[in-house]
């Protein structure tokens, strides 16, 4: 078996006990790459070099007997709109092209002090706009299950470099659904922390009430260790919570006893491909015989998610990226003959069509005259959804619904059509617009041998119980242990 | 009918101030970077003010402490809850396209401020007059862009960008120009008092925008308003409202209707110029700040400002009337700076005379501060030899009309006034026999004075006293030369 292929905890193991080293797990994985990269494009930007500089100091590290971190001499992939210090940042955005961070985001930071080596950028949505990676101005991103179908989005270049093993682990950025959805469409675990859980400072906004970072990893137990690693809060940033950080990883079993499944019945609806719904009943009666007990519940405002959540997310969008004017770093149209017109060229030129549809959108949203209908209304929606949830879980722990309506759509089959391209997160989107965390995994293959995603969510800063029931239901089954043909 | 009058429409002036004072914090309101004037550009920038992609603003805390202190002050209620917005548009100078600010729920409101009109204004000297505090809130203030000296190309310099700004803006209750500056320098006083702004208008730290519109005397609705920008001195805010003034009552009295406009004060010319019409003011899309959690200001943090706050202006002058029995004018211009009451208490303490030192420092001391352009702090007559100088005229050593020769001397030479007085001879002669040797000089010199003064022209006895006064070079004590003059004369 290929080093590539193994898990975090897995590897963490074997280099603890001298059986591989970093540097020879780097370039396994830096070889996988370059033998499906061409076929996948999962990356925007692969840092070779600093892999293998990072896995020779982990090495070092690990040679010397110190106490060793679970991370040390991983080799993780990170969303290009994490930024990197000395490592281009682009958003996968025209107008980011050449930009270069003097810093790095604090997950980034943090990473690094457990001495883990990066091994590139992945691709993405630009500025994180969309379900599919297929917004990309460096061209889009294959599922590695079917190399004719989107891999998810926005975080589809991370999902989909983690399915392949074309790296150990990665991070993502959700904030609709962008780390889950992937992770469904690729077969992988993804985590969206609770709002405030992981420190927001270096990752570019999209939709600074929305955005959360988290992992994209191989399994659930990996999940747990890359949660420990970047959770907990961060004076650069003020929406970081000041709640301490569980030992996740400690806490996993496989004892699902007492935990009590909330069923949504408005996540259940018309028109869902039925092999999802029936991977997702499946999925629920495993963790009943685990012990869990089910009961139905209400989410009375689920059908105003979408119009809510696209009203907040782009009037924010409108505003976080009025900074990408061309005046102090990014690129800039040239020549123009006053300042409007180096504004209007240089967004024109700079931006692709999503990103200029969603900052139209969020812009009309603020105006005044509409602010009131639109944007105050949608706070208001904001807060009946969240009312909706919290009832909920006062009688449950949990809540379990699909990730996506369907598995992984065809390349090109929603781009003429934004709002079918936007269902496609109806299912994701309500834990965003809440703040609560929810975690992705498998749970079956359509008989196409697509991957389909199990959605369960839980409480705020409830990652701990939401971890754990994903890791019994992991057990139980063997879902993680099928790999993409590629 | 009434027949129609034909007195021409008399206009009042209705103006409310938005004035932006600076904090005087040593970093930045939302990053670590000095706010040190002067730097040479961009030396004094990082990522966050930068607005670099990904950063995220964390509010200074002495910021909001300064604020609090200031509204307090300004007798606001502070919002236990209150929130930052962002107000958007596009500028080079403004590094994320939008201003951190306070829109809905601002940190500060309702207060007023009570200023001393000056004389004639109000028709009583040392009148209060009291204005309303709409709201006081915090913000950053953007960069700077640079021309001069540049061909075909402008720069900008972000050192200023991020520097933390209190705007506080009043209610629409003055009424005049005199007014207006007698709010802008109260106010003024007040955030130097509290050592939060250095109140340098020159230099940026404090800036004044004028609302201003004319109604007809006796209408109750406000006429429309023009907006004042790019005044940077005292004298400017004097100038550009008294020139809008005119403005407006020409356009009124010539038919005319006033547009909602803002207006630039040219300096140069002293004149207002349109700079945007209402058609092209900016949608500023405020909404609530997301990367900066909502302020929840408990009791006890205002109870800790509160306890720092100094004796302010208006306590202080009602203290000094009460205390020390002095008009309500003089100590309104006595507590105009902190160095300044200070300076008086410390007179008073070592000479308990308070009227006497008030009159002292409010016309002397006062007028040759003015004119050497030295402030009070500089320390050119310390109390004590202000009582020293007083002292002196009490125990008939020298006069006051001497005195306030000394007095200009020790200003100039920093000398103690017993020095003066005695190197320059100007003990007062109280001497019985050298004021009659004086006299009696005069006496013959003028006889026909005496001859007239014998028949019944008892006026004349100013003129010997001046006589015997000049004669003395001032020195003679007054009091004695008019006893012993009646004397004399009532003797022959």
């Amino acid at each position: 078996m290929n080093l590539a292929q193994f898990t975090i905890h897995e590897l963490h193991e074997q280099l603890k006990n001298r059986k591989t080293t970093s540097g020879e797990l780097t370039r396994s994985v830096l070889q996988r790459i370059e033998a499906v990269e061409s076929r996948i494009h999962a990356f925007t930007t692969v840092t070779a070099e600093l892999a293998l500089a990072q896995a020779e100091a982990a090495d070092r590290w690990l040679r010397s007997g110190r106490p060793v971190h679970p991370l040390t001499g991983i080799p993780i992939a990170l969303k290009d709109n994490l930024c990197t210090k000395g490592v281009r940042t682009t958003c996968a955005s025209r107008i980011l092209e050449n930009f270069v961070p003097p810093y790095d985001a604090t997950v980034v930071g943090r990473l690094k002090e457990s001495g883990a080596v990066f091994i590139g950028k992945t691709n993405m949505d630009e500025f994180a706009m969309g379900s599919s990676t297929e917004n990309s101005a460096w061209g889009l991103t294959a599922n590695p299950w079917d190399l004719n179908r989107i891999p998810g989005g926005s975080s589809g270049g991370s999902a989909a470099a983690v399915a392949a093993d074309a790296c150990i682990a990665a991070l993502g950025s959700d904030t609709g659904g962008s780390i889950r959805q992937p992770a469904a469409m690729c077969g992988v675990v993804g985590l969206k922390p609770t709002y405030g859980r992981v420190s927001r400072y270096g990752l570019v906004a999209f939709a600074s009430s929305l955005d959360q970072i988290g992992p994209l990893t191989k399994d659930v137990t990996d999940c747990a260790i890359l949660m420990k690693s970047i959770s907990g809060s961060d004076s650069f940033d003020s929406t970081s919570a000041d709640v301490p950080v569980e030992n996740y990883t400690g806490l996993l079993n496989r004892d699902l006893s007492g935990l009590q499944i909330g069923i949504p019945k408005e996540y259940f609806i018309d028109g869902m491909d039925p092999e999802v719904l029936h991977a997702v009943k499946e999925a629920v009666r495993t963790m009943e015989k685990l012990g869990a007990k089910t009961r139905e519940v209400l989410l009375p405002h689920t059908e105003y998610a979408i119009a809510t959540y696209y009203i907040l997310a782009t009037a924010e969008a409108s505003s976080n990226l009025a900074r990408y004017d061309g005046v102090k770093y990014g690129s800039r149209a040239k020549p123009t003959k006053d300042l409007l017109e180096m504004y209007m060229k240089t967004r024109q030129a700079g931006f692709g069509p999503e990103v200029k549809r969603r900052i139209m959108l969020g812009t009309y949203a603020l105006s005044s005259g509409y602010y009131d209908a639109y944007y105050r209304k949608a706070q208001c929606v904001r807060t009946l959804i969240k009312n909706d949830f919290d009832e909920a879980f006062k009688q449950v722990d949990v809540i379990v619904t699909p990730t996506a309506p369907s598995a992984a759509f065809k390349i090109g089959e929603k781009t003429k059509d934004p709002l079918q391209m936007y269902l496609s997160d109806i299912f994701t989107i309500s834990v965003n617009i809440v703040g609560i965390p929810a975690v992705s995994m498998p749970c079956g293959f359509t008989q196409t041998g697509l991957p389909i995603g199990l959605q369960i969510m839980g409480r705020p800063f409830a990652e701990a119980t939401v971890l754990n029931a994903a890791y019994a239901y992991e057990q139980a089954t063997e879902w993680r242990k099928k790999k993409p043909n590629l | 009918m009434p027949t129609q009058t034909t007195t021409p429409t008399q206009y009042e002036m209705v103006v409310g101030l938005e004035v932006h004072a600076q904090l005087k914090t040593a970093s930045k309101i939302f990053c670590g970077c000095s706010t040190k004037f002067g730097a040479a550009p961009n030396t004094q920038t990082c990522p966050i003010c930068l607005g670099m992609p990904g950063v995220l603003p964390v509010l200074n805390r002495r910021v909001l402490e300064m604020a609090v202190k200031t509204g307090l002050a300004l007798h606001c209620q502070i919002s236990p809850y209150s929130r930052f917005s962002r107000k958007n548009y596009f500028y080079p100078d403004l590094p994320k396209g939008y201003q951190i600010s306070q829109y809905e729920l601002p940190l500060c409101e309702h207060g007023y401020l009570e200023v001393a009109l000056p004389a004639g204004q109000a028709g009583v000297n040392g009148q209060i007059k009291r204005i309303g505090i709409h709201r006081a809130h915090m913000e950053e203030d953007a960069g700077k862009n640079l021309h001069e000296g540049l061909e075909a190309a402008s720069h900008v310099d972000l050192n200023r960008a991020g520097v933390p700004l209190l705007e506080i803006v009043s209610e629409p209750d003055i009424r005049s120009v005199d007014e207006a500056v007698a709010y802008l320098k109260t106010l003024r006083d007040i955030l130097v008092y509290l050592d939060v702004c250095d109140g340098n208008m020159e230099e940026g730290s404090l800036r004044c925008e004028p609302n201003l519109s004319l109604r007809p005397v006796g209408q109750k609705e406000f006429g429309t308003r023009v907006e004042l920008k790019n005044i940077n001195s005292f004298r400017f805010v004097q100038k550009a409202m008294e020139y809008e003034l005119r403005r407006q009552e020409k356009v009124l009295r010539e038919g005319g209707r006033i547009v909602q406009e803002t207006r630039l004060w040219n300096t140069e010319k002293e004149i207002t110029v349109v700079m945007r019409g209402k058609e092209e003011a900016h949608d500023y899309r405020y909404f609530p700040e997301p990367d900066l959690v909502p302020l929840i200001i408990p009791q006890e943090l205002i109870e800790e400002v509160r306890k720092t706050l100094p004796e302010l202006p208006d306590s202080k002058r009602e203290r000094f009337v009460r205390e020390y029995g002095i008009p309500v004018y003089d100590a309104e211009v006595l507590t105009t700076s902190k160095d300044l009451a200070h300076y008086f208490e410390a007179c008073v303490e070592v000479y308990p005379q308070p009227k006497t030192v008030s009159n002292w420092i409010m016309t002397e001391l006062l007028r040759e501060l003015k004119n050497s352009g030295q402030e009070i702090a500089d320390g050119p007559i310390p109390p004590d030899r202000l009582a020293g100088l007083l002292k002196m005229i009490d125990n008939g050593t020298i006069s006051g009309k001497i005195a306030k020769t000394v007095f200009e001397e020790m200003y100039r030479t920093g000398r103690p006034p017993e020095e003066i007085v005695k190197e320059r001879g100007l003990v007062q002669i109280s001497d019985e026999g050298a004021i009659e040797t004086l006299i009696d000089e005069v006496l013959q010199a003028h006889p026909d004075e005496r001859e007239s003064y014998r028949q019944g022209k008892s006026q004349l006895l100013g003129f010997f006293v001046g006589q015997v006064m000049k004669r003395s070079q001032g020195k003679a004590n007054p009091g004695k030369v008019n006893e012993l003059l009646k004397r004399k004369l009532g003797e022959t």
